[in-house]
């Protein structure tokens, strides 16, 4: 009954063109109704796109709620939209992030309030659009439309270096982008068509699938972001209003995450297996140095970036471990264990990743530094945000019962049926998570009142306190109880097995 | 069969009528000495042309005049597409040069001679009309560059436009000559016949001095010298005139020359447009970003379009045609949005012409600040903006015919080529202005409105125009 009713594109056009509306609804002395609207489509976005889940099939690896309409019919491009198990849950994070930012923005913002709310809706939208594109065109310009309004958001808003960090941060973004283009009309060029699946069922000689997987490597490499192209992402954090890296950790990252599982393993199987080593050393480069490179950040925001990269580290390593793990006679459960760890990790990476930019947020806000030298004996002045951090920093660093702990225990239960030594890298992080995550809250939060901008702090207001309330919640559900967000993904992560494991020569 | 053809005065039928309302306005310039009611007859003259070119639109390819004119489905759509950017050039200089209180109706005159020349050449079925077409589209836009007399800049681009122009008019000839001398006849479609088997040495002579002349209008490195000279020392509406329409007609030129009369020296003629694209697109991206007046940027950007341009050309298929034609149509409708903005903002005594100008924007008038975001955007080819589709289509071909190196050079410069238009909107949205709040005039304020926001309606909905430009050269 759900899937005639087109919700996947309400669920792209109505932030769009919300947008445009609070765009319309201008100037800075009416900001009232500008944060109102924008609130309003913001819920409105995230109440439509709850039928998604709710009328969601667990049962199948197809995709759903499918829609389907020429746009270019002469190159036979279409309109094509629809979830499986691997976008859908990256859909509502969109949808549920971005609401939260809106609110979290309300009053912090004065300056070009409708620009602000607008360039969050509509980037909103475009996210949800690359998740939901079955069509590789499409994908394309819905990926590449979003760097527009995150450009905007980091060069307006941010701070002091905001030009040079979103120049950087589009220029890399585009680079990486450009050259995964030329690998579709490759594509093309061999299957007539612009659809994703038409894709994944192509034959391709080995080199081509190398060639491809590169270039698809060049584009996702830099949004995840790993190593060694990782070094626009400190700067455009750093520079960024908290929604801007809020939204920027909570879901652009996953959009690199997203395009292996989507583009890279299926269509270019072989060479994933070809060049697994490659990325699972990358990875592992991303979840130890960046780690101890976390370790020493004078900045929070800095330290939450790089603490980031890492933990996408686990990300990419569950996708690539599946490779060694299928050369195993039995190795297939541990795959999937790998791959679900992986998926795990993206959506608990965005409700963890978010909160504690949020949290830095509500510091930054009373004392304008983000210096953890500036902090000390928070928890004397803010008891309630105290706690709340508390939790998420915990989160950070893999505590049980938490969604950090899910993900990446999966992902190291995957990796110890492949290669004890490759496990036990990974679980180095597990130390070195909880030693740069604690060490930050111990220097900020505890001790004795550091100066008399803390002793001076009020706690959280009831607005901030909704928004860290409703992630605390996302962040203890997902812990102790991953199933349902497991049972979504269990088909497709099988069906993608299928693909990975079948020779495309 | 020629003798009945050319009494057919249909398929020449808007060639005619452009020309008579050309004599027509000139008389009444003569006599009337109203700039104003210039400018009306000018548009009047456009829109009937416009109209009698629909009523007269070609199913399929009709040769008249012996042989020397051919209306076709992709002269059809160019000419359309040159009326109505000819309707825009008009606006946007009458726009200028009122509130300078020109009053002067010669450049209305002159701008309807170029366009009859671009017209002619597009047709173009014989060695002949091309030349015919091309002095006619040139030597008004010389006139047109120098009309600005008090001004040295603009005497010295006019200078380096003429003679670089007869330069390459003469080169141009050259190769003609050779070409004939080769083939014996001065048709092109005889000269597709004659030249099929190619290898001919005074053939492959004939040809590089043809690519050269073509490059040289184009404005392709490493021919491009005069394009930043005469952008910059123009006045901005003529400096428009020079950069839009005449494009599509140069490409219709390149299309005529080397896809219909030396396709047999295909393979010839691919090697040298890969060289001419790659250092196009390489050298323009690249000074592009040196500079800090606007208007020697966009020359440099347009001198990388032409590199783009050219990818769609070498495969030499239909679809490549094809691409390369929706490319040349939306950059010249990019380009007249960007000179377009610099009318918009510039005023008597400032001519808003340095990349500075624009600091600070978005403080003092979001909505044009806004226009130039979609314009610069997609000059550099981000979705969903036109600019994408055009870069799209041409690499779709580039790729379908195996160049994939050439692509994957072509993008990554195009990487440069960003950054450059990103500083554009980096100091309109970032920066603080200068400037005080922006006033514009209502007329001028929608039809820029209209002309950028085309680039982003067409960028959402490219399929029509993409669809026809298609459907001009496979016939479907």
């Amino acid at each position: 009954m759900f899937s005639d009713f087109p919700f996947l594109s309400l669920v792209v056009w109505v932030p769009i063109l919300g947008g445009v509306w609070v765009l319309f609804l201008g100037e800075d002395n009416r900001a009232r109704n500008a944060r109102f609207a924008a609130l309003v489509v913001s819920l409105l976005t995230f109440l439509l796109s709850i039928p998604l889940y709710a009328g969601f099939d667990t049962g199948t690896a197809a995709m759903q709620f499918v829609e389907h309409a020429p746009w270019v019919p002469a190159f036979n491009i279409f309109y094509h939209l629809g979830v499986d198990g691997i976008s859908l849950p990256l859909v509502l994070l969109t949808t549920f992030t971005t609401v939260l930012v809106v609110v979290a923005g309300q009053e912090v913002i004065e300056h070009r309030v409708s620009q602000y709310l607008a360039s969050f809706l509509i980037l909103e939208g475009l996210m949800v659009g690359a998740f939901a594109a079955l069509d590789a065109i499409l994908f394309y310009v819905f990926w590449e439309a979003l760097l527009v309004p995150m450009f905007l958001i980091i060069g307006i808003w941010g701070g002091e270096n905001r030009v040079y960090a979103t120049i950087k941060f589009f220029l890399y973004t585009f680079l990486g982008s450009v050259l995964m283009l030329v690998a579709f009309l490759y594509l093309y060029a061999q299957t007539d068509s612009f659809r994703i699946l038409d894709f994944h069922d192509v034959k391709l000689g080995l080199t081509a699938q190398i060639f491809i997987f590169l270039a698809f490597l060049a584009a996702f490499a830099v949004k995840v972001p790993m190593w060694p192209v990782h070094t626009w992402l400190p700067d455009a954090h750093v520079e960024a209003p908290t929604g801007g890296s809020v939204v920027l950790a909570a879901v652009m990252l996953k959009l690199g995450a997203y395009g292996f599982f989507r583009f890279s393993l299926p269509i270019a199987p072989d060479a994933s297996g070809e060049l697994d080593l490659l990325m699972i050393a990358l990875s592992l480069i991303a979840i130890v140095y960046i780690g101890f490179v976390a370790l020493v950040q004078p900045d929070m925001k800095k330290l939450i970036a790089y603490s980031s990269i890492s933990h996408m580290g686990f990300a990419t390593l569950g996708v690539f471990i599946a490779f060694t793990l299928l050369e195993a006679p039995d190795g297939r459960t541990s795959a999937v264990l790998g791959l679900e760890g992986a998926l795990v990790q993206l959506v608990s990476h965005g409700f963890i990743s978010g909160a504690l930019f949020l949290c830095v947020g509500v510091m930054y806000d009373r004392l304008h530094s983000r210096r953890i030298a500036d902090y000390g004996g928070v928890a004397n002045t803010m008891p309630i945000f105290a706690s709340f951090m508390m939790l998420f920093a915990l989160a950070n660093s893999g505590l049980p019962g938490t969604s950090g702990f899910v993900g990446e225990f999966l992902v190291i239960l995957g990796s110890f049926q492949a290669n004890f030594w490759i496990a036990l890298l990974a679980g180095l992080t597990l130390i070195l998570g909880a030693a740069y995550t604690l060490w930050m809250y111990k220097r900020v939060v505890f001790g004795e009142v550091a100066n008399e901008g803390v002793a001076g702090l009020d706690d959280l207001n009831p607005r901030e306190f909704i928004v860290l309330a409703a992630l605390a919640v996302a962040v203890l559900l997902f812990g102790l109880w991953p199933a349902p967000l497991l049972e979504v993904m269990g088909p497709s992560v099988e069906n993608l097995l299928d693909h990975v494991a079948r020779t495309k020569l | 069969m020629n003798g009945m053809a050319a009494l057919d005065l249909a398929p020449v039928a808007p060639e005619i009528v452009l020309a008579a309302a050309a004599c027509a306005v000139l008389v009444v310039e003569v006599y009337g000495r109203s700039a104003d009611l210039t400018y009306r007859l000018a548009q009047a003259s456009l829109v009937l042309t416009a109209i009698v070119l629909a009523l007269n639109f070609p199913d399929g390819s009709v040769v008249a005049f012996s042989g020397t004119f051919v209306a076709d489905p992709m002269a059809a759509i160019l000419k359309i597409a040159t009326l109505v950017i000819g309707w825009f050039l008009f606006f946007y200089l009458q726009a200028y040069l009122r509130e300078r209180g020109r009053g002067s109706g010669e450049h209305f005159i002159l701008g309807l001679f170029a366009l009859l020349g671009m017209m002619v050449l597009v047709s173009a079925a014989s060695l002949l009309t091309v030349y015919l077409g091309l002095e006619l589209l040139s030597l008004s836009l010389y006139a047109m560059v120098a009309l600005d007399r008090d001004s040295p800049v603009a005497a010295e681009a006019a200078m380096k436009y003429f003679v670089l122009g007869a330069l390459a008019s003469g080169m141009l000839l050259y190769g003609m000559s050779m070409v004939y001398g080769a083939t014996g006849t001065l048709e092109l479609a005889g000269i597709g016949e004659a030249a099929r088997d190619g290898r001919d040495l005074i053939l492959v002579l004939g040809l590089v001095f043809l690519v050269t002349g073509i490059a040289f209008k184009l404005g392709a490195a490493p021919f491009h010298m005069w394009i930043p000279d005469v952008y910059e020392g123009s006045e901005t509406p003529v400096t428009m005139f020079v950069g839009t329409a005449p494009k599509l007609a140069a490409f219709a030129m390149a299309v005529r020359l080397l896809a219909d009369g030396l396709f047999g020296l295909h393979g010839e003629w691919q090697d040298m447009l890969v060289v001419l694209a790659v250092l196009s697109i390489g050298l323009g991206n690249v000074i592009a970003i040196a500079q800090a007046n606007l208007k020697r940027m966009l020359a440099y950007s347009t001198i990388a379009h032409m590199g783009f341009l050219f990818l769609g050309i070498i495969p030499g298929t239909s679809e490549g045609y094809a691409a390369a034609m929706f490319y040349v149509i939306v950059y010249a409708v990019m380009s007249l949005g960007a000179f377009g903005m610099i009318v918009v903002l510039s005023r008597e005594g400032f001519e808003a012409e340095r990349i500075e100008d624009f600091r600070g924007l978005n403080e003092r008038s979001p909505w044009h600040a806004f226009l130039m975001l979609v314009l610069m955007l997609s000059m550099a080819g981000v979705p969903p903006f036109v600019g994408f589709w055009a870069k799209w289509s041409v690499l779709r071909e580039v790729v379908a015919a195996d160049f994939v190196w050439l692509a994957v050079v072509a993008v990554l410069f195009s990487v440069v080529g960003l950054f450059y238009y990103l500083r554009i909107v980096k100091l309109m949205y970032f920066d603080e202005p200068g400037e005080p709040a922006l006033a514009v005039a209502n007329p001028l304020r929608l039809v820029i409105s209209v002309n950028a926001l085309s680039v982003l309606v067409v960028g959402l909905f490219p399929g029509a125009l993409l669809g026809w430009c298609l459907a001009a050269f496979t016939g479907g």
